[in-house]
């Protein structure tokens, strides 16, 4: 067997006792990723020599009996979004092209602490914003199971490496269900933890009360590993919460007994792909066949989340991202060429004797700001700072954002109701398989959709895991979604792998050509 | 509601962001739509509803006064498009 082909857990118990190396584990996945990232665009930049030299210092203290951490040897995949000392952290944009990361993120810290091996960082949607890894300043990412397709977004370079077998575990970032989107369209197990969970301190912020860090593996048990490593209190973030994080990976072979699963009428409604429909209430009859209670329940404000979301995500988006000014760091405009065209602009003005055109006239620091945030930003991440600047502009305060968030705690409180009532609600993640690239992209609206089954876990600030459960008639997995009160990491984890015992849909591999 | 160029323009400014005579037209069409969707919020009623800022409401979160090493100046300024080794550099504001 393939090296490639264990899973991280088999990875761990053959190195740990000696039969492989870090070494050879680093080598192998270093080759798969010459050999298939040309057709997947999954990776901005991979590490071989760091990686090498990470996984030479395990070998070395695992032979001289030395402790090594939990992850020890793993190749783990990195989101270009969380920062890593003295590395280069775009976030899939130009704004950040050449931005080295001052400090390391805890999540990051954490990894190195857990002596995993770093092996690359992979693609994202600008700043986290979209829905199929297209927005990148770089490249597009593909879907390994059709190249034709994206992967989802916006950790769809996290998802597809870890689908085609170019990384064991990979971490990505959630705040609409860009953890479990792109791991329902490439058919793996991605996990959005409860808000609070992991640590965001490092992590470039897009709607700081959403965006939440977690694992991208190939299964439930693998997905336990990870989260295991980077789970658990922060001094350093202010919104960490003080939860314990249980040994998930040791737990997470016991089934639950005495289960109620959820299934959300409002769910199955029009605009559901009657295959992904299909899998999923098959996947629900697996759950019963296991000995699990089903309980249908309602969410009735679920067909507000993307309304919702949309209001809210953008007008945290255009606060954070206000610290792209093109003076600190980042990129900034050619500031001759901009002196330039405001004494062009303002000789104009003046010639034409319109003395308010030339009161209104930027000054120069705002000509500057404006200039490097125009030239850098690409057009999706402008469109949601040009959302959330109106929603968030005199007058209108009141009817968007002020609205959106009591609509948010509607929306939470339909959870807490359904969770009086069942352990887990089981659904969809998508209404349909992967889409073509370039299918969407001009249209934004129906993009946003694309989050419908999953931005209400980030507004009510839960966790919830999505892993394969079956395939479309042209072969494109389907995933299946389960949520989770908060801080029930391990109910879901347990769950999800209850299932992966019964089936094998997360076994199957894209066949690359 | 429809949105009108010159608000959007508005908007731009507010932004920090400068759209192109073309990107303001899309802009435009976009954002109409996308506000025309999030407008079906309206027909909740939510008068008592509190607001919901953030997914975990805690309060108060403190840590313990200690002075402890920051980032290194040098390493901020690495960064910077433009510095002089102690300060960022902008273009000038004041006598314009």
């Amino acid at each position: 067997m393939s090296l490639l082909e264990l899973s991280a857990k088999q990875l761990l118990a053959e190195l740990s006792v000696g039969r492989i190396t870090a070494v050879e584990v680093a080598e192998a996945y270093l080759a798969a990723i010459v050999q298939r990232d040309k057709q997947v665009g999954a990776f901005l930049r991979v590490d071989a020599e760091g990686a090498l030299a990470k996984a030479r210092d395990i070998d070395d203290r695992r032979r001289a009996k030395q402790p090594v951490g939990r992850l020890a040897g793993l190749p783990v995949a990195v989101k270009d979004i969380l920062c890593s000392r003295g590395e280069v952290t775009t976030c899939g944009s130009r704004m950040l092209e050449r931005f080295k990361a001052p400090y390391d993120s805890t999540v990051v810290a954490r990894l190195k602490d857990a002596d995993a091996v770093l092996i690359g960082r992979t693609n994202m949607d600008e700043f986290a914003m979209g829905g199929s890894t297209e927005n990148s300043a770089f490249q597009a990412t593909r879907n390994p199971w059709d190249l034709a397709c994206t992967p989802g977004g916006s950790s769809g370079g996290s998802a597809a490496c870890v689908a085609a077998g170019m990384a064991p575990l990979a971490i990505g970032t959630d705040t609409g269900g860009s953890i479990r989107q792109p791991a329902g369209l490439c058919g793996v197990t991605g996990m959005k933890p409860t808000y609070g969970h992991v640590s965001r301190y490092g992590l470039v912020a897009f709607a700081s009360s959403l965006d939440q860090v977690g694992p991208l593996a190939r299964n439930a048990e693998d997905a336990a590993v990870l989260l295991e490593a980077i789970a658990g209190h922060d001094p350093l973030d202010s919104t960490s919460v003080q939860a314990p994080v249980p040994p998930y990976s040791e737990w997470v072979g016991q089934p639950l007994t005495g289960l109620t699963l959820g299934v959300v009428r409002e769910h199955f409604g029009p605009g559901l792909d009657a295959e992904v429909e299909a899998a999923v209430r098959e996947a629900v009859r697996v759950y019963e066949s296991l000995g699990v209670k089903i309980k249908e329940v309602s969410l009735p404000h679920s067909k507000y989340c993307v309304a919702t979301y949309y209001i809210i995500a953008p007008c945290e988006a255009s606060s954070n991202l206000a610290r792209y000014d093109g003076a600190h760091y980042g990129y900034r405009t050619d500031a001759p060429a901009m002196q330039a065209e405001l004494a062009d602009e303002r000789r104009r003005l003046e010639t034409a004797g319109d003395q308010r055109g030339v009161g209104e006239l930027d000054t120069a620091l705002v000509r500057m700001y404006r200039r490097s945030r125009s030239e850098s930003f690409g057009a999706e991440v402008k469109r949601r700072i040009m959302l959330g600047t109106y929603a968030l502009s005199a007058g209108y305060y009141d009817a968007y954002y002020l609205k959106a968030l009591k609509v948010r705690r509607l929306i939470r409180q339909d959870f807490d109701r359904a969770f009086e009532e069942v352990d887990l609600i089981a659904g969809p993640v998508t209404a349909a398989p992967a889409f073509k690239i370039g299918e969407k992209v001009d249209d934004p609206l129906a993009m946003y959709l694309v989050d419908l089954y999953t931005v209400s876990a980030n507004l009510a600030g839960i966790g919830g895991i999505v892993f394969p459960c079956g395939a479309s008639a042209g072969g494109l997995p389907i995933g299946l979604q389960l949520q989770a009160p908060p801080f029930e990491e391990d109910r879901l984890l347990r769950a999800a792998h209850m299932f992966q015992t019964a089936t094998d849909w997360h076994t199957r591999r894209p066949s690359l050509p | 509601m429809s949105l009108t160029r010159e608000q959007v323009e508005k908007v731009s400014l507010l932004g920090r962001l400068r759209l192109t005579d073309a990107e303001l037209d899309t802009m435009t069409v976009q954002l109409a739509a996308i506000v025309g969707y999030v407008e079906q919020l309206a027909e909740l009623e939510t008068s008592n509803v509190a607001p919901m800022a953030h997914a975990v409401e805690l309060h108060n979160v403190f840590r313990p006064d200690e002075v402890r090493a920051s980032v290194e100046r040098a390493d901020m300024l690495a960064n910077a498009p433009a510095a002089d080794g102690e300060f960022y550099l902008v273009p000038a504001v004041l006598g314009e």
